[in-house]
């Protein structure tokens, strides 16, 4: 699924989160969103998701302007920083809760749904801890599960916001190639934000620096390396 | 913090900690002693007799009703008025929470007198209510509208703070996830409150059924069909029947206890859930 | 173009109606019955309010009620103070239990104190007239002083207690200070609410209180006095003054406790 964004900007009271961004991503592409804190990457990637409203600009998923549409219509998967995993369900049930809420029309049976939970746990290599709860799992496990959980519903899209941050780094390395090898598996478009350099130039494909609000440059990591657009970009990568 | 603790030597320790104690032994546990002792100081059988009798009788199931109506509503409130004040950003949020926690600061009376002024004979309502023969004051919704007034804020500001610390991470989470706002809140917001919300709803009960000056302005205190059991209380003991008042404020008064050990409970578990979960 | 999805750039949904609920029920039950006082005090005129709100029975009784309140908070002040330090800073047996038993007057009915009270004090004489009205609130305040000081004796760092230690303070020097400023505004606090609640109190204190007027009638009682002679306009009007000075002191609480935050953020 290609991902279009055209001239979108966003403020928080009077503070300009996005300027004029436009951006256009393709299908399956791994795409970085890099950048200090504060340069608008997560508002992008959450606008991305609906779970803000660009207050200019539209936002297009192949051929469909989405820029109006919920998050849950979307065909998304989002991870979040700190994991959001539900702590009073169980794995398997915060896995299976995408699927748990749909309308019964649509909603797939018990058997199928447990079904799909295990080869999910599979996916991210984490068979038979589908009874724990997320307090019970260490940090790294918690990052599966929450992989797993946004793509219970075969999203198009995966985005994910700094899902590495709070791990150490031998973690963050073998999570690293595990979600690049589900990408590819599963032929998604996938967006992260990250602040580290090394990790976005790692994993994707294209890197989109911002910095205040604007897109420095769109480039593949060597292009980037070789060709600064700007001084900052050439700042930022040293 | 310990090793605080360890800088005062141990003489002056003990004594503050005898001194604290003996300050709660005496303004607490004594005059709950005093209750317990002089409701029962005549028998078992006395009490008995004092707690089945028609007209005390009639006030528990006065304060049953009372309190059943009460904290459902205050409840359904304070649930609403956390979800807007934790979950969205708008301005004037500081004023809204003021002006929830009003209740708090008015004076018992006064949160009875104000109903008394809009529903009483020469309240403002007064005629309208007379000509259509409803009795607010002096009946049932009086006295509910007046603990309505007293309980307002429990619920909510135990809410209220809890939620917000909670964040929106969880409820965006199960919207990305294809969840309707209803079933965010039924599967996801309300398991995370709900140690909070058991808290708040046992503090706004306690309160209810033990509110005296509110209700006691709305009352009219007839026996046996608008006293509750705190204005039994008072009716019997102006009555000078000391062991039958001092029964039912037995009740009470356990009411009190089974309350605080709810609470601590709570409290214990509650720590539990919270450090264990985020 | 873009069209928001719900209010506030979160797609959340549910505001109107939390909000929506929330603002009628608070405008119902708590707003306009509130205002109701401050019209019916006015309406039988200035003169008429001044008459009820500041006859010298009146005068009696906010000296009473207020005066007693006064002096409960500071007694509470002081004794919360003690139990705080104690809960904080030291383990003991029992200390679950004393922190469980602060919360007792929440959940007490006040008339079940009132005539507890009545029990424990009303046949020694040694209670004079005095006391009888400011002893009980006073102990029906405690869990809000221990509560309000807490925290704020909680984080109160020891690294600053060490350093003042080290740099050769006595162990009193070092309470009155270094800890004890940083605690006031949390002392303060406790007291402006003490002072609220217990200015308000009724049913633990008609009990035991001699309900003269002029000389032990307190103020709410007086409402009620005035409310059962059909004087709808004079109890509004005293339940005016005490409102006001209600609000006087909530808004007093506000600046402290952002002088509190200012301090400790």
């Amino acid at each position: 699924m290609s991902i279009r964004v055209e001239h979108v900007s966003k403020s928080f009271s009077a503070y300009p989160a996005l300027r004029d961004v436009s951006l256009t991503m393709n299908d399956r592409e791994f795409v970085a969103l890099l950048g200090p804190s504060g340069s608008g990457k997560t508002t992008l990637l959450r606008i991305l998701a609906g779970l803000e409203a660009p207050e200019s600009g539209s936002v297009w998923f192949g051929k469909r302007d989405v820029t109006g549409d919920k998050p849950a219509s979307r065909g998304i998967g989002f991870v979040f920083q700190h994991y959001a995993l539900f702590g009073h369900m169980t794995v398997a049930e915060n896995i299976a809760f995408g699927l748990d809420v749909m309308r019964r029309s649509a909603r797939p049976s018990k058997r199928d749904i447990a079904a799909r939970v295990e080869q999910l746990l599979e996916l991210v290599q984490l068979p038979g801890l589908g009874k724990r709860y997320p307090s019970q799992l260490s940090g790294g496990q918690r990052q599966r599960v929450a992989l797993a959980r946004a793509l219970a519903r075969e999203p198009r899209i995966l985005l994910l916001d700094e899902p590495f941050g709070a791990l150490d780094a031998k973690v963050r390395r073998e999570l690293r190639v595990a979600l690049r090898q589900i990408h590819d598996e599963l032929g998604l478009t996938s967006i992260f934000v990250t602040h580290d350099q090394e990790e976005a130039f790692a994993l994707a494909d294209r890197v989109a620096l911002l910095n205040q609000g604007r897109i420095e440059q769109f480039a593949a990591p060597a292009e980037m390396q070789s060709g600064p657009a700007s001084a900052f970009v050439r700042e930022f990568l040293d | 913090m310990t090793a605080a603790g360890l800088r005062e030597p141990p003489a002056a320790k003990a004594l503050l900690i005898l001194a604290a104690l003996a300050y709660v032994a005496l303004m607490l546990l004594l005059p709950l002693g005093a209750v317990m002792y002089e409701a029962l100081r005549k028998g078992w059988g006395l009490w008995h007799a004092a707690v089945t009798e028609p007209d005390a009788l009639a006030s528990i199931k006065l304060t049953l009703i009372v309190a059943a109506i009460t904290v459902p509503l205050n409840t359904v409130f304070g649930i609403a008025a956390a979800w807007a004040i934790a979950k969205f950003d708008f301005p004037g949020k500081a004023a809204l929470i003021a002006l929830i926690e009003l209740p708090f600061s008015v004076s018992p009376v006064v949160s009875g007198l104000v109903f008394v002024l809009l529903f009483g004979a020469q309240g403002w309502l007064g005629p309208w209510l007379d000509a259509h023969d409803i009795h607010i004051i002096f009946a049932l919704p009086g006295l509910v509208l007046a603990t309505v007034f007293v309980t307002f804020p429990f619920v909510a500001r135990q809410l209220i703070p809890l939620m917000s610390a909670q964040g929106r991470a969880d409820e965006e989470a199960a919207l990305t996830l294809g969840a309707s706002g209803w079933q965010t809140f039924w599967r996801v917001t309300l398991p995370n409150i709900r140690f909070g919300l058991l808290y708040g709803v046992l503090l706004c009960n306690a309160r209810a059924m033990g509110e005296f000056g509110a209700v006691s302005v709305v009352s009219g205190h007839i026996r046996g069909q608008t006293n509750t059991m705190p204005l039994q209380v008072e009716a019997l003991y102006n009555d000078y029947d000391f062991v039958a008042a001092f029964a039912v404020a037995s009740l009470l008064a356990l009411l009190a206890l089974v309350t605080l050990a709810l609470k601590s409970a709570l409290e214990w578990r509650y720590r539990h859930e919270l450090s264990a979960v985020h | 173009m873009a069209s928001a999805p719900a209010s506030r750039s979160t797609p959340l949904p549910g505001f109107g109606l939390s909000l929506g609920v929330t603002v009628l029920w608070l405008s119902l039950i708590v707003l306009i019955p509130l205002s109701a006082v401050f019209v019916r005090s006015g309406s039988e005129g200035w003169h008429n309010f001044w008459a009820a709100a500041g006859s010298s029975r009146a005068l009696a009784a906010y000296r009473l009620s207020f005066g007693a309140a006064a002096l409960a908070a500071l007694i509470n002040c002081i004794f919360g103070l003690l139990v705080a330090w104690v809960l904080v800073r030291y383990r003991f047996a029992g200390r679950r239990l004393l922190s469980a038993l602060i919360d007792l007057p929440f959940a007490l009915p006040t008339a079940v104190a009132g005539i507890a009270l009545t029990a424990l004090y009303a046949d020694t004489g040694i209670i004079g007239r005095i006391l009888e009205p400011a002893g009980f609130p006073v102990a029906y305040k405690p869990a809000g002083v221990v509560r309000t000081v807490e925290p704020v004796l909680a984080e109160a760092s020891s690294e600053v207690e060490e350093a003042a230690l080290t740099l050769g303070a006595t162990r009193l020097q070092t309470f009155s200070r270094v800890i004890l400023p940083t605690i006031v505004p949390a002392l303060a606090t406790g007291f402006a609410l003490a002072f609220a609640r217990g200015a308000g109190e009724y049913g633990s204190v008609i009990f035991i209180a001699g309900n003269v007027p002029f000389k032990s009638e307190i103020a709410p009682l007086l409402i009620i006095t005035q409310l059962e002679e059909y004087s709808y306009a004079g109890a509004a009007a005293i339940a005016c003054v005490m409102l006001l000075i209600s609000f006087a002191v909530l808004l007093l609480l506000n600046l402290l406790q952002h002088w509190q935050q200012r301090r400790v953020g």
